[in-house]
């Protein structure tokens, strides 16, 4: 059935259908369309997680998923968000990990369910090999997680999806941190500027700036040097 | 080797480096140097003997899918392990064009798998594509006089249909000691099953296995144990761990992987070795000592 008419396009929301104009993104669709959302939206902007979304288009069988404020409602989606995905968290301090191949199933064991169905980076909204980060971590590989997750947004679609219920993003989270203590290579200069700092070089400097008023502030904001 | 893609699976990545390095450093001298397969995935680890279940069968032929994205035509493994379940897979899914079917639309965002990707073990390919010979070739410090108890275990050998050899009376490993001029010693135990991934729920189980295997090649005589398989190594070194107090001093079995030993006889340096082979290796003749 189309329903788009030149201007707007029918959407589905928890079962019922709306006339919205054509051209917004679901979240201000549905805002249109009014519902409010005290749950499920954060940046509006793509970084946060908050708004994942999951829609069948009439027509087709499978579900899709998606942010609700970066993508644009079309007609006949029929739409469903998900604000929250209840994934438990392991507890551990970062600085006293064994950071070995090991660590990450350790903490997390559940990772070696993984049967590579691929089901998880078919449902990731920022097109994430989540299949590839949990295969890297099963066999020990920090880097690799880390690097292959580098985009996530814990939205946690891929965990609502996983038939061996594996909560992806904490995990891979987990690997970030533990590469980013351990195995990111340590850079000299931002060691000199840590300790410069702590010395208390940049303190005359910075107390000036907070004196400054607004437009003082944009004159020297326009005027700096830009490497 | 044919165009081979070598998959290194899970438990060599994270446990196995020792064999991983002596293995490429190996079939580097022999001219066939390991190319890892792009992007592989866990194997699945155990094999499902569930008839209809398809999805336990994802894993593996994902794996046939990457060696033939990379136009590979077999799949070489050094695991055991990973060679029993990505070969039954195989043959599992190849049998019936119904499950390749069912398999292939479910993964629909990879191409098709076609059939036909062979997966082989390491050691088939030292016997059938470079041969015994070749290898013997190569060695420049014969490890004579050096007994070495051969450590099937079982997924190398079982099922009769995928195995390496025959079940019961398998020679490929002791031909393998030979040619690198080593003695076999063959043990009752040498195709037992070490209890596997049982160590995680099991462990006394595997404990009591791992003993058996260990206590018959020390009896049979041998100095050294050669094995395959990461995760016959984890069992076999734990359980030997714990036996090692009770040995009357100077008795030592140094466990170790078939490629290490081949490494040792072509004189390639690949890391460190059990301080008990460190020192078998010192009391060998050195390659000049046996020229005439
Ligand atoms: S990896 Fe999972 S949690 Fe992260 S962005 Fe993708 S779907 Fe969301
Ligand atoms: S959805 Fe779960 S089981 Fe499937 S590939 Fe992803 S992590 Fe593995
Ligand atoms: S509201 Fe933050 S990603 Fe959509």
């Amino acid at each position: 059935m189309n329903t788009s008419s030149e201007n707007t396009i029918r959407i589905y929301v928890m079962g019922s259908a709306y006339e919205v104009p054509r051209g917004l993104t679901i979240m201000s669709a549905m805002e249109h369309a009014g519902w409010r959302f005290t749950r499920g939206a954060g940046c509006r902007s793509g970084f946060c997680g908050a708004c994942s979304t999951v829609y069948r288009q009439e027509g087709d069988y499978r579900l899709r998923f998606v942010l609700a404020c970066q993508t644009e409602a079309e007609d006949g989606m029929y739409l469903v968000q998900l604000p929250f995905t209840p994934a438990p968290r392991v507890s551990y301090t970062l600085a006293e990990l064994n950071p070995d191949e090991n660590v990450l199933l350790q903490h997390y064991p559940e990772i070696a369910r993984c049967v590579s169905c691929n089901t998880c980076t078919k449902a990731c909204p920022q097109d994430i090999e989540v299949m590839d980060y949990i295969q890297a971590a099963l066999r020990g590989d920090i880097a690799q997680t880390a690097s292959l997750s580098f985009d996530c947004i814990q939205c946690g679609l891929c965990s609502m999806r996983c038939p061996a219920d594996i909560k992806h993003y904490h995990m891979a989270q987990m690997a970030r941190r533990i590469y980013g203590r351990y195995m990111s290579p340590v850079t000299a200069h931002l060691e000199e500027r840590i300790a410069e700092i702590e010395k208390g070089v940049y303190e005359e400097e910075v107390e000036a700036l907070v004196k400054m008023t607004r437009s003082e502030l944009e004159e020297i904001y326009a005027a700096r040097v830009v490497e | 080797m044919n165009n081979a893609a070598y998959f290194p699976g899970c438990s060599l990545k994270a446990e196995a480096g020792d064999y991983e390095r002596s293995a490429a450093a190996v079939m580097e001298v022999l001219g066939q140097p390991l190319e890892e397969l792009e992007r592989w995935t866990c194997c699945g680890t155990v094999y499902s003997l569930t008839d209809d279940d398809l999805m336990h069968q994802l894993a593996s032929v994902r794996n046939l899918i990457r060696a033939q994205e990379c136009g590979a035509d077999e799949i070489v493994t050094l695991c055991s392990m990973c060679f029993n379940t990505l070969k039954r897979s195989k043959v599992f899914i190849e049998q019936d064009s119904a499950r390749l079917e069912t398999v292939n639309a479910f993964m629909d965002e990879e191409q098709d798998y076609e059939g036909g990707v062979e997966v082989f073990h390491l050691l088939e390919i030292l016997r059938d594509q470079v041969g015994f010979e070749s290898i013997e070739g190569k060695v420049t410090r014969p490890l004579s006089g050096l007994r070495v108890a051969p450590y099937y275990g079982c997924t190398l050998l079982r099922p009769r249909e995928i195995g390496i050899d025959e079940p019961d009376t398998p020679t490929i490993l002791q031909d393998f000691i030979r040619a690198l001029w080593a003695t076999p010693v063959e043990f009752a135990f040498q195709a037992e099953c070490c209890g596997t991934y049982q160590i995680v729920d099991s462990p006394e189980m595997v404990l009591e296995k791992s003993h058996r295997i260990l206590n018959s090649a020390m009896r049979a005589g041998a100095d050294v144990l050669v094995t395959s398989c990461p995760l016959c190594m984890h069992n076999l070194r734990l359980c030997y761990e714990e036996l090692r107090s009770s040995l009357p001093e100077k008795r030592e079995l140094s466990i170790i992987y078939l490629t290490q030993l081949a490494a040792i006889a072509f004189e390639v340096e690949t890391g460190e070795l059990p301080t008990s082979m460190a020192k078998l290796v010192e009391g060998l003749p050195t390659s000049m000592e046996l020229v005439p």
